[in-house]
């Protein structure tokens, strides 16, 4: 099977084909905002790294954006840096280079903010023409990598949106592609599930050992997860306990083996179903399936109000280059149905199947994958800053 | 008639598709839409939310997907609500 991709001298073909301008770090978000503004087509990637990163959480955030850099999906970088942060501009060329075309400006080299500016359009102007040249080419689906998150879950998701998604990512799985399912809180009580489907005992540790490192982690902090796991929207769509979201969340990523489990922002290094260690907040977490490598993003819904605020699938617009497909579960919410790619509401009234709403969510992989808008790519507007990952100490 | 969906063979509890009202009898399906036995509502039960199929004592386990949800703090009768008033989780953090 095949969709229409750009192709890419090194790694998977994109589905789109963006020049981005990216900061080294927040303190320069005007700057590289300024100079997308001035080029048509560019699209600045503004984010909130800071030097107040340690160890981890800054190496997370230089893999972060470096894997940003490397996306598929991105044609070109420009690199808009000080001089005087924990990560260069010079460091993540390095990084970037082997793999697509990257350019840098500094303060620190041009002088001050004007040259640094003037100098930026130059440059990116020329990187946009380029890119311009680049046509949609026939390309094998085992090139995609596709990343999965639920929300506004309530006790209809593990029925319609998530199994659905899920037949989508095992058919994926079964051509060849990759699928990235992450969370880790909502593995707590469904992980023996999970681990079940583990391909050897080094995968099957690794599951168990993300799951008891986060549930010590809240030992620690002496806290009820009561209303954050299940959060109160969760508890008002009929959702009880951690375990029972927890089972009906890991239906998302579908039935296949799982075939490794994943760091923030790891590449998976072979195709099948991956599980990613990570956060539940849906923009940090995007954010980390994009650096690794996935084209496409599935927010499977739930319902109730998050649904209904139209706001929450635009967290992912945060990331303007990874488009997001974004399926609807609940009935009660049919309504909001045109803010959503996919409704899978019918499942519920038995009109239609699991299966044939999850053909449809895989053909619109294929759709998307070849240039089809999402709905959320169709909207302008308000757009978030991308949120890079941090879980340690912050300075 | 409206629905209650039962996900595996061994759940003592079901989804129930649309709202309740009290008294009303409800069938609960399996997923490949058989009906398993009709049972009355104890009490109005919302969209989304579980009705106990049968009756489960205190301290018995809850059980959804054929898998364990939670701990019973209360006896639940056959056709009552099933939610955080009268379910726990098992979960145990640290040691």
């Amino acid at each position: 099977m095949h969709f229409n991709g750009y192709k890419r001298e090194h790694g998977p073909a994109g589905i789109r084909n963006h020049v981005i301008v990216l900061p080294t770090i927040g303190c320069i978000n005007e700057l590289a905002s300024e100079i997308a503004s001035k080029v048509k087509g560019a699209v600045p990637l503004l984010h909130n790294h800071a030097c107040i990163r340690l160890g981890p959480d800054l190496s997370r955030a230089r893999k972060t954006l470096v894997g940003i850099g490397i996306n598929p999906n991105i044609h070109s970088v420009l690199l808009v840096g000080i001089g005087c942060e924990s990560i260069t501009a010079e460091e993540l060329a390095e990084e970037i280079l082997p793999y697509k075309r990257v350019e840098a400006v500094t303060i620190k080299k041009e002088g001050d903010y004007n040259s640094a500016l003037e100098k930026g359009v130059a440059v990116l102007r020329k990187l946009v023409r380029i890119s311009s040249e680049v046509e949609r080419k026939k390309c094998d689906i085992a090139d995609l990598t596709v990343g999965i998150k639920c929300g506004g879950s309530g006790s209809v998701s593990a029925i319609a949106s998530n199994p659905a998604t899920g037949q989508a990512a095992d058919l994926l799985v079964e051509k060849g592609g990759r699928v990235i399912f992450s969370e880790t809180a909502e593995l707590i009580g469904a992980e023996h599930v999970l681990a079940g489907r583990a391909i050897d005992k080094t995968v099957r540790e690794k599951l168990l050992n993300c799951v008891d490192h986060m549930k010590r982690e809240i030992a620690d902090y002496g806290v009820d997860i009561l209303g954050s796991e299940p959060t109160k929207g969760n508890i008002a769509g009929g959702l009880t306990t951690i375990e029972e979201k927890s089972l009906g969340a890991i239906i998302k990523g579908g039935n296949s083996p799982l075939v490794g489990v994943l760091e923030y922002g790891e590449k998976p290094s072979s195709p099948g179903l991956y599980f990613m260690d990570g956060t539940t907040q849906a923009s940090q977490l995007f954010l980390g399936m994009f650096a690794a490598g996935a084209q496409i993003q599935v927010f499977s819904f739930g319902g109730g109000l998050p649904a209904r605020f139209r706001g929450l699938p635009s967290y992912p617009s945060g990331i303007p280059v990874f488009p997001v497909i974004k399926v609807l579960g609940n009935p009660e919410d049919v309504e909001e149905r045109e803010y959503f790619d996919i409704y899978a509401g019918d499942i519920i009234s038995g009109e239609v199947s699991v299966k044939e709403v999850g053909e449809s969510i895989f053909n619109e992989f294929i759709k998307v994958a070849s240039g089809k808008m999402t709905v959320t790519e169709s909207r302008t507007g308000y757009q978030e800053l991308l949120q890079i990952y941090a879980n340690g100490l912050l300075m | 008639m409206k629905k209650a969906i039962m996900i595996n063979k061994d759940d003592n509890v079901a989804t129930v598709l649309k709202s309740v009202k009290k008294g009303e009898t409800i069938a609960v399906i399996s997923t490949d839409n058989k009906v398993i036995k009709n049972i009355e509502a104890v009490k109005e039960i919302a969209a989304g939310h579980k009705i106990a199929v049968n009756s489960i004592n205190k301290g018995e386990t809850v059980i959804k997907y054929g898998e364990s949800i939670g701990t019973a703090t209360d006896r639940i009768d056959q056709g009552t609500h099933v939610h955080v008033h009268n379910v726990r989780s098992k979960v145990k953090y640290g040691d």
